[in-house]
């Protein structure tokens, strides 16, 4: 096949070439117009012919797999590929500025930039992962940011797509990555865990909070393969200032075991909203590594090196949900606020990693101004956080599964909605408003949630009372039921007619 | 070539032209169904499911009968739809009703018996005629693998699929036989890769590597899953979808214990194993 070349003017498949923006190891990178389609266009064009490096063109091709089947402000917007039988190019929309890459000179950051920064980097993993896919290569060189401040993952060549063939699988002898940044598990060939993008951010975290890279920067496989039983120094030995609940974090991230780690990214950026909320464990406190024995035992037992069953991203996924309940602790009834617990039990009991926040609003005036203090002089705030708490204690949730939040509102429903957006909340569950008269003069803060949530909302009722039934309505609901016709599901055995 | 002529060379190529519009009547939608094994209730919810998605061309994989209980309804389906411009090749099952010599379990072997005795001359004809294997544009069609088609080996492994892959010259191969779905995909290094695919997620046959595409059985899954398996593949955009359908499992079921054939023949369609 003859190798076409590419220069500024030419067209490829209604796109005129401009400039080469950069040109690098893998690939040039062309600024591209084509009439009709306005924002500015990028084309990514392997530096390779068919036959050639393979790893640029197995990452080439990933890229062209994945790239086309992902969406929002997540990552950039894909408009053409084109493959090796002619001119291999992916064309996708430009975001300007630099990548994270470029604050590597203003190492460390204070912790509250890093968290939030991270924070946001979590927040679009979370996105990816719901897209199937898992990044495999989070670094700063692999993040920029929207002007709108959404964190844009770019470079999917290493990436790994659920349900599409991995063509990185059986290619390389080495795991293929950058070093400093790589999980363990990807060392012994795990490309289906998406909680190795967890490790990475936290390898990331931590080196843009202490000015330190946690395993160093050895390139070398043996160098590497420390991380499977080595920890790295907590960084409260090298800050002392280090915030605890930071630490906890970090740590948490670069666990051994992914199983340790957050379960979700959703978790992680959950996490790192709410400091407050952490639930700190000795980790948070650690000042050394794990002793000798332990790293020994590490590394001659060690449960990573244990064969493992294929994981499937969704069901992992779904298994580490945000559960938000929202409590109205002072006009709800006790028989609805036991419903409520009720229905988080339940769905508690079937996911175990699943996380809990309970939620309450403290209404605020339109007009008035709210004193935070009650007639008594009682903090209205933390009674609120503290009858949340009184509230869920029967559950006996671990600390780390429950947080608390007491949101301040002139409107209860939106404060609700936005909590679940920002918090990438999977799942909310809210009590029926009771009596019927405020809910005719408030309008249903239930119907509002359930009718604009993103999420699956359940409205929850107490269970009523034969009693309370009017016998007219009744002979109704009977009528009713007998007329409405069979639903038709499972076997169709005994049906003679389909 | 010089520069400008490469570039030249693109641009003809490229965009919407007279060509395209050419292209656009060859489009075609292929259903790809094998390993049918005379399964009435999960081929005709398996035929139905592929007009809806608006396939417009059938290629069987072969072995139409054996194990199931409704071999002279399926070889007169399948009969009809060649007649109409289908494509079929022949399966070990199919064979071993003209051959009685073919090698089986014991199992497969009293269906065949069975089987041998319900066709019409007419019908074994049809069946013993089929060609082992057929290549149409860059795609090749077979019911067990390329290298030797008539040894029926099964494609268990990257290794098996690569000595299907290095034997032909077409760049997407197509083969039933395991009843286990999968794709397994060859670099320009040799590199091998396999997949076990999602039902329902289209997967681009990228033109720079070549591919070996093993589809699961309509008639008698074994990947446990009971539903019925075949794909759909765009020439086009090289895609291929695999697809499952759920069907009447019971009552295929009851056809095979209601003709005195095996138990476990009936009893192995319910799992899908």
């Amino acid at each position: 096949m003859a190798k076409l070349s590419v220069l500024s003017g030419a067209v490829i498949d209604g796109f005129t070439i401009g400039e080469c923006l950069h040109s690098g190891g893998m690939a040039r990178l062309w600024s591209v117009t084509r009439p009709g389609i306005d924002v500015p266009l990028l084309m990514k064009i392997p530096r390779v012919s068919e036959g050639e490096d393979p790893a640029a063109i197995v990452s080439f091709e990933m890229e062209q797999m994945i790239l086309p089947r992902l969406s929002g402000p997540h990552v950039p917007a894909c408009y053409a590929t084109g493959d090796f039988a002619r001119q291999a190019y992916v064309v996708i929309e430009v975001i300007p500025g630099k990548t994270l890459f470029s604050r590597l000179g203003d190492l460390p950051l204070a912790y509250e930039e890093a968290s939030v920064i991270v924070g946001k980097i979590a927040m679009a993993l979370a996105d990816l992962h719901r897209q199937n896919v898992i990044h495999h290569d989070i670094k700063p060189s692999s993040i920029m940011f929207r002007a709108s401040g959404e964190a844009v993952l770019i470079d999917f060549g290493l990436s790994h797509h659920n349900q599409l063939p991995d063509l990185l699988q059986e290619e390389f002898r080495l795991p293929y990555g950058t070093a400093p940044y790589m999980a363990p598990e990807r060392l012994l060939g795990v490309r289906d865990d998406p909680r190795s993008d967890l490790f990475s951010l936290g390898v990331l975290l931590y080196f843009f909070t202490t000015g330190q890279r946690p395993f160093g920067e050895s390139e070398t496989m043996r160098g590497m393969r420390r991380r499977l039983w080595r920890d790295p120094h907590p960084p409260r030995k090298l800050k002392a200032d280090y915030p605890p609940w930071l630490q906890e974090i970090v740590l948490r991230c670069l666990e051994i075991e992914p199983v340790w780690r957050h379960p979700t990214a959703s978790q992680l950026a959950f996490e790192l909203a709410h400091p407050d909320q952490v639930k700190l464990t000795a980790r948070s406190e650690r000042l050394n590594r794990d002793p000798l024995s332990t790293v020994l035992r590490r590394r001659f037992n060690g449960s990573l090196l244990q064969p493992r069953a294929k994981a499937d991203l969704a069901a992992q996924l779904a298994s580490g949900p945000i559960v938000a309940v929202a409590l109205d602790t002072t006009e709800a009834s006790d028989t609805l606020n036991e419903a409520l617990r009720v229905t988080a039990r339940r769905i508690l009991a079937t996911v175990p990693s699943a996380r809990l926040a309970c939620l309450n609003v403290l209404k605020l005036g339109r007009v008035t101004i709210d004193r935070t203090l009650d007639e008594e002089g009682n903090n209205k705030h933390i009674e609120r956080l503290v009858s949340l708490r009184h509230w869920a204690s029967p559950l006996k949730l671990d600390e780390n599964r429950l947080t608390v939040h007491v949101l301040e509102a002139v409107d209860p429903a939106a404060a609700i909605l936005e909590f679940a957006a920002a918090n990438h909340v999977d799942h909310i569950v809210i009590g029926a408003r009771q009596h019927s008269l405020a809910r005719a003069l408030l309008g249903s803060v239930s119907a509002k949630v359930a009718a604009e949530a993103a999420c699956t909302v359940t409205v929850v009722r107490p269970p009523r009372l034969a009693s309370l039934h009017e016998p007219e309505s009744v002979s109704e609901k009977q009528e009713e039921a007998s007329t409405r016709p069979v639903a038709r599901t499972g076997s169709s055995k005994g049906s003679p007619g389909w | 070539m010089t520069a400008d002529n490469a570039w030249c060379l693109i641009s003809v190529n490229s965009g919407a032209g007279a060509e395209d519009i050419v292209f656009a009547e060859e489009i075609v939608l292929l259903a790809v169904f094998a390993d049918i094994h005379a399964n009435r209730q999960a081929f005709g919810a398996c035929l139905d499911f592929a007009r809806v998605r608006g396939a417009e061309r059938i290629i069987f994989l072969g072995d139409f009968v054996g194990y199931g209980a409704d071999p002279e309804w399926t070889t007169d389906v399948a009969m009809g739809l060649v007649d109409g411009g289908a494509i079929a090749v022949r399966g070990n099952h199919d064979n071993a009703i003209g051959t009685p010599s073919e090698t089986m379990n014991a199992e497969a072997q009293a269906a065949i018996e069975w089987t041998r005795g319900r066709l019409s001359a007419l019908q074994r004809r049809f069946l013993a005629d089929l060609p082992l294997t057929l290549q149409e544009d860059d795609r090749l069609y077979v019911h067990s693998e390329a290298s030797n088609p008539s040894r029926w080996r099964y494609v268990q492994n990257t290794s098996d699929a690569a000595r299907s892959i290095v034997a032909t010259s077409a760049n997407v191969t197509f083969c039933g036989h395991i009843h286990k779905p999968a794709l397994y995909s060859m670099s320009s290094a040799a590199k091998m890769t396999s997949f076990v695919p999602t039902s329902g997620v289209s997967v681009q046959l990228l033109p720079g590597r070549r591919w070996l595409a093993v589809l699961g059985s309509v008639g008698q899954p074994r990947d446990g899953n009971p539903a019925a398996s075949f794909a759909l593949y765009d020439t086009s955009s090289r895609e291929i979808t695999y697809c499952r359908v759920a069907y009447d499992v019971e009552a295929a079921a009851m056809r095979i214990r209601e003709n005195g054939l095996p138990h476990w023949l009936a009893d192995r369609l319910l799992v899908g194993r």
